[in-house]
């Protein structure tokens, strides 16, 4: 598979740079600081000293022997993304952008966040750096996620309320863009996920591709051998191209991208931009978007506040266009019943946004042979959730 | 010479500087843009922009959101803002600038885009988040129907980048005043001067400077620097807050006329 994306970040089609002029040196000084790191063993060695001795890397991967007993077919792996430090896949990422920032003597940093988890990320990495931190977060997400939110404010952070648009995701990404177009001097936006305008989708990917490294190393060591299936749920979908990545060009592997089909695609109440959106651009890269007609954004919803975004990564689309990923759905109610399955079948309480991968490998693995093997990103905890749990009276 | 460049061109004979008017299409309604833009030219606007709404506009401030979504309640489309401009043409010559992001006119097509506001009689398109490296999927088609590509030169550009963009525009060159959104600073005028005179120094391009002015004394100062100058927040604030006064387009025009008498 040709190496994506080309020097101005399209991936295919997709991606790019569509930025406001403010913006566009600092995108390019960032994008000429990140190679620069990229080649620098220190940087490197740096970034794996705190990846393994601060965050707790590596995961496991582990074998779900109950849930593969009840499902009846394909062995499970999970790979315990929930089990790094802040509880979730979004400090590997966090990581590298600090360390990035801190190398180019930023000393303030910013971020948007959805369900927390990177918000969290970001705050952490902060106190550990000694950086100023402004979080920009939707008022609808600070009120499902509290948990969260006390966490950052703990950590020393700034959490901004936006209440702009549906006051989710999406609009903290537009408020945290217009604080760094008045900041951009001084300031390091840390993105969170495989979004963004050039560099961040290939950055942030490279940053989280240590789960997929991993993971081909941990189960060539246990079975000695690829797994068959990977799955992995797709919001703006960090979690999933760190794990698809590595495993690009391994063609008998088949990967499945979860988007979150809240109510059901026939509402207009779900996230699944691949799946039922069309090509647009937002937020500077061009990519599948829920829009309507006209070119207007349309609000994204899901019970998983981490997939609540009408975007997706620009690789995805474009592994999407090539074929090479399935991009398939999960509606909130089969989110939930795995969330409960996984927390009574194995003791771990997996993040709403990872229930969507668990529900979608719970439907095709009592298919699949018993020798064949599943591995699924359990990208994050679900102690964040235990009040959406409680509130919708969902269990 | 597109309408534009003569504008520019007339100003300078008449040593007057070119008042640039914002307004976000549809708000309070399009039939009340039209009258508007109308009202505003009789009392001395020499350019239109008209803001295309789109629902996340990045980089702008809360006063033009608001705008943004109060037009998209009205169901304002860029079909309809386009049909607008072509019946403003049957009665107006300003020049008009369609102001916006990428994403609506890449829904409507670029290409039907390009050929739509040529027959319509659109003279310059600005669009926020297409930078010249992603220019081209629009530029193909809207600089072959005549119409001007304008770009925006910020505080942050830095030398080597700005001669690249003066190189690729037509029609002016629009500086950003300040280091951030639209309307929510006070540009300092000593900063714009040098930007100025080292933009003047690598194009024959008129330079209009915009994003935060709305004060005929920072009307004055800043005309004196620059060929033109853009006013969007302001009026746009003054729109809303006039929305149920039966004088809403005669307390814009007059104070359109005010910020005019400032730059002649």
């Amino acid at each position: 598979m040709k190496n994506q994306p080309d020097k101005y970040g399209h991936f295919g089609i997709f991606g790019g740079r569509y930025a406001a002029e403010t913006l566009m040196p600092a995108l390019i000084e960032l994008q000429e600081a990140y190679k620069a790191a990229q080649k620098d063993k220190t940087f490197r060695k740096e970034l794996s000293c705190y990846q393994q001795d601060y965050a707790g890397r590596e995961t496991p991967l582990y074998f779900a022997a109950r849930m593969t007993k009840a499902l009846g077919g394909a062995k499970i792996y999970l790979k315990r993304e929930d089990l790094n430090h802040t509880g979730s896949h979004k400090i590997n990422n966090t990581l590298g952008q600090a360390l990035l920032a801190r190398r180019m003597g930023k000393k303030k940093v910013i971020a948007e966040t959805g369900a927390g988890q990177h918000g969290v990320a970001t705050a952490t990495v902060a106190a550990l750096f000694g950086m100023e931190c402004r979080i920009f977060m939707g008022e609808e997400d600070i009120r499902r996620q509290a948990p969260n939110v006390f966490r950052m404010k703990i950590l020393g952070a700034q959490v901004v309320p936006v209440s702009s648009g549906t006051a989710t995701l999406k609009d903290a990404m537009n408020e945290a863009m217009r604080y760094w177009v008045s900041s951009v001097r001084d300031t390091f936006y840390i993105i969170g996920t495989t979004a963004g305008p050039h560099p961040y989708p290939q950055m942030v990917r490279n940053f989280q591709s240590v789960i997929g490294k991993e993971t081909k190393k941990q189960i060539r060591k246990i079975a000695g051998r690829n797994p068959d299936v990977l799955v992995a749920c797709v919001g703006g979908g960090s979690n999933a191209m760190g794990m698809f990545y590595p495993f690009r060009n391994e063609k008998d592997i088949a990967m499945y991208g979860v988007e979150a089909a809240g109510h059901g695609l026939n509402t207009s109440q779900h996230s699944a931009s691949i799946n039922a959106g069309k090509v647009g651009v937002l937020h500077g890269n061009k990519t599948y978007l829920l829009q309507d007609d006209h070119g207007q954004v349309r609000d994204a919803y899901s019970i998983a506040a981490g997939l609540d975004y009408p975007g997706v990564g620009p690789e995805h689309a474009y592994f999407h266009s090539i074929k090479r990923v399935n991009y398939v759905t999960v509606t909130d109610r089969e989110a939930v019943a795995a969330f409960s399955f996984l927390s009574l079948q194995e003791g771990i309480i997996p993040a709403l946004e990872s229930a969507h991968a668990l529900a979608y490998a719970m439907k095709i693995a009592p298919k699949m042979a018993k020798n064949k093997i599943i591995v699924i990103c359990l990208s994050g905890r679900g102690d964040k959730d235990a009040q959406t749990i409680i509130e919708e009276k969902l269990l | 010479m597109s309408r534009i460049s003569e504008k520019f061109h007339t100003l300078r004979a008449k040593k007057e500087k070119a008042l640039i008017i914002y307004l976000t299409a549809g708000d309070p309604s399009l039939a009340v843009t039209k009258e508007l833009i109308l009202a505003m030219e009789t009392a001395g606007a020499d350019i239109l922009e008209i803001g295309i709404p789109f629902s996340d506009p990045t980089a702008d401030g809360p006063v033009i959101q608001a705008a943004a979504q109060r037009a998209l309640k009205n169901g304002t489309t860029l079909a309809g803002i386009l049909e607008m401009i072509g019946e403003l043409r049957q009665v107006s010559q300003i020049p008009i600038v369609l102001f916006g992001y990428f994403n609506p006119i890449f829904a409507y097509g670029t290409k039907k885009f390009a050929l739509a506001a040529q027959k319509d009689g659109v003279d310059g398109v600005l669009v926020v988040d297409l930078p010249p490296e992603e220019a081209r999927e629009l530029r193909q088609y809207s600089d072959a129907a005549g119409i001007d590509f304008i770009s925006l030169i910020a505080p942050t550009t830095g030398s080597a980048r700005e001669r690249q963009i003066a190189a690729q525009t037509a029609g002016f060159i629009y500086y950003v005043s300040i280091t951030g959104i639209t309307g929510t600073a006070a540009p300092v005028i000593a900063d714009i001067k040098i930007a100025v005179d080292r933009i003047e120094k690598i194009t024959k391009l008129p330079v209009a400077v915009g994003f935060g002015i709305a004060t005929p004394e920072q009307a004055r100062e800043i005309g004196l620097l620059a060929d033109g100058i853009v006013i969007g927040s302001a009026v746009v604030r003054m729109i809303d807050e006039n929305r149920n006064n039966p004088e809403l387009v005669k307390v814009v025009a007059g104070y359109v006329s005010k910020i005019k008498q400032a730059l002649r």
